[in-house]
């Protein structure tokens, strides 16, 4: 067995109070099962997240960081999801460019009757994190030696 | 030159403008700073030549808290990020008297090939010569202007002014380089060579927020950067990330505002190409929500502060590889 298979990564997941976090109750309320590394913080809306809470969340040690939130059209304050959908493309194409593995860092609209999404969504995302890796780009950027 | 200061006192002596922002002689010829001047006297140590690479558009910010007019020296690039700070409510166009300037490219005297020098000659405007005499220790060198002008000259918007009261100069083209060849450059690289490229890069970084202090889109009141409860206010502080994270949320806090005048990296001390970043960003905004060029159109909303229905899904950035 490698030490990739024992790695339990750290994931944050960021959930719009009204879509998603609904979304991840009610697939706990139907016995769906996603894997305990993932970590939910509660958010008014997918907007509230500001890139900074992202670059945060990896420097403090999350081994990926996926945003959930209404479907696009569905949000409860009528249009959040759509700037951040604008903000988390240009932050993700930036980490891209930094040379962070992409798969770490994901946007996904779960809605509130989407049980079934969010468990599938999380477990095929740990699983992604997982075989990149543990973060080291976003821990250790600077020349150590 | 002469003419610019003849213009200047004759708009300070007739009243219409209260003080003149402009570029102030320095020790050498390439130590031009910004200044205020009150009077003709003072304006007697007022420069105009090839090292006036400093964008005024900033200081129009506190001289737009002062009583009366204002008379400012714009080039033509400065005049986008004046074009923006007047959109973002922080410049006053009423208290400005912009004279639009011509521009032949500005010079960095680090990017002069020679040690120990002395004095650099020909880089006095509007009579720049295609050649400069560079005056040394270790006697006279010859450099091509080209070769010694600042890296956004190369990749010059252009030199028409947005926004301006009168002109005076005539402006040489200097263009002769693709804008976003260098980020292309690196997005074609494996992830392990950005990654390599940015930490090389970024590990130069001494905090010492010269590119924040310059930027004319960093105009925030109060800086996220300046709070003691955040970790990266003093370099002490400073983990191995944060160095790189001040420089990702710099970039990405003027995204769509940032009209890639390339102050942050004429000034970085450390010679690092932060103008890589914005127009990293620059570049996905155009490409994925159309051509945009912040502070040309000062009606125009900014990419990031709009959106579109059918905007593409953040997964774009794995699905174009």
């Amino acid at each position: 067995m490698s030490i990739n298979n024992d790695f339990r990564p750290t994931i944050v997941a960021f959930c719009c109070n009204w879509c998603s976090y609904a979304g991840a109750d009610l697939a706990g309320s139907s016995r769906l099962a996603y894997p305990a590394d993932v970590k939910i913080i509660r958010v008014p809306c997918s907007c509230r997240v500001n890139p900074m809470f992202i670059l945060r969340a990896f420097e403090k040690g999350a081994d990926g960081v996926i945003l959930c939130g209404c479907h696009p059209g569905d949000c409860h304050y009528s249009t959040g999801n759509y700037y951040a959908r604008r903000r988390m493309t240009l932050l993700f194409s930036m980490l891209d460019y930094l040379g962070v593995e992409n798969g770490r860092t994901r946007v996904e609209w779960v809605s509130a009757a989407e049980g079934v999404k969010f468990s599938e969504t999380m477990n095929s995302f740990v699983e992604k994190v997982r075989s990149l890796g543990p973060n080291v780009r976003l821990g250790d950027l600077r020349c150590k030696n | 030159m002469q003419e610019l200061i003849n213009r200047a006192k004759a708009l300070l002596e007739s009243g219409e403008v209260a003080r003149v922002l402009g570029w102030r002689k320095g020790e050498n010829v390439w130590d031009v700073e910004p200044a205020f001047f009150n009077n003709a006297e003072e304006l007697e140590n007022f420069v105009y030549n090839g090292f006036c690479g400093a964008n005024l558009s900033k200081y129009m910010i506190e001289a737009s808290k002062l009583e009366g007019k204002t008379l400012v020296f714009l080039k033509p690039c400065d005049t986008y990020s004046f074009n923006q700070l007047t959109k973002e409510h922080r410049v006053d166009r009423e208290k400005a008297y912009i004279i639009g300037v011509g521009c032949k490219g500005k010079l960095k005297v680090e990017n002069i090939d020679a040690k120990g020098i002395l004095d650099v000659i020909g880089a006095d405007y509007p009579d720049a010569a295609e050649t400069l005499t560079v005056k040394t220790l270790y006697g006279d060198t010859e450099v091509s202007y080209k070769s010694a002008m600042l890296e956004r000259c190369h990749v010059c918007k252009g030199k028409e002014h947005m926004v301006y009261d009168e002109l005076i100069g005539e402006s040489v083209d200097t263009i002769d380089a693709d804008r976003f060849a260098e980020v292309a450059k690196i997005e074609a690289m494996s992830p392990e060579e950005k990654f390599a490229f940015f930490q090389s890069e970024l590990s130069k970084c001494i905090r010492c927020n010269a590119c924040r202090n310059v930027c004319p889109a960093c105009s925030c009141r109060k800086c996220v950067f300046d709070s003691n409860k955040f970790d990266s206010a003093q370099k002490a502080n400073t983990t191995s990330f944060e160095e790189k994270m001040f420089h990702i949320i710099r970039a990405f806090h003027v995204a769509g505002r940032c009209t890639d005048c390339g102050e942050c990296s004429r000034v970085c001390p450390q010679g690092i190409p932060l103008h890589l970043f914005n127009r990293k960003f620059i570049k996905d905004i155009n490409e994925l929500y159309g051509d945009f060029q912040a502070g040309a159109d000062i009606d125009a909303r900014g990419p990031l502060t709009n959106f579109q229905l059918d905007d593409c899904e953040p997964d774009i950035v794995t699905k174009r590889g």
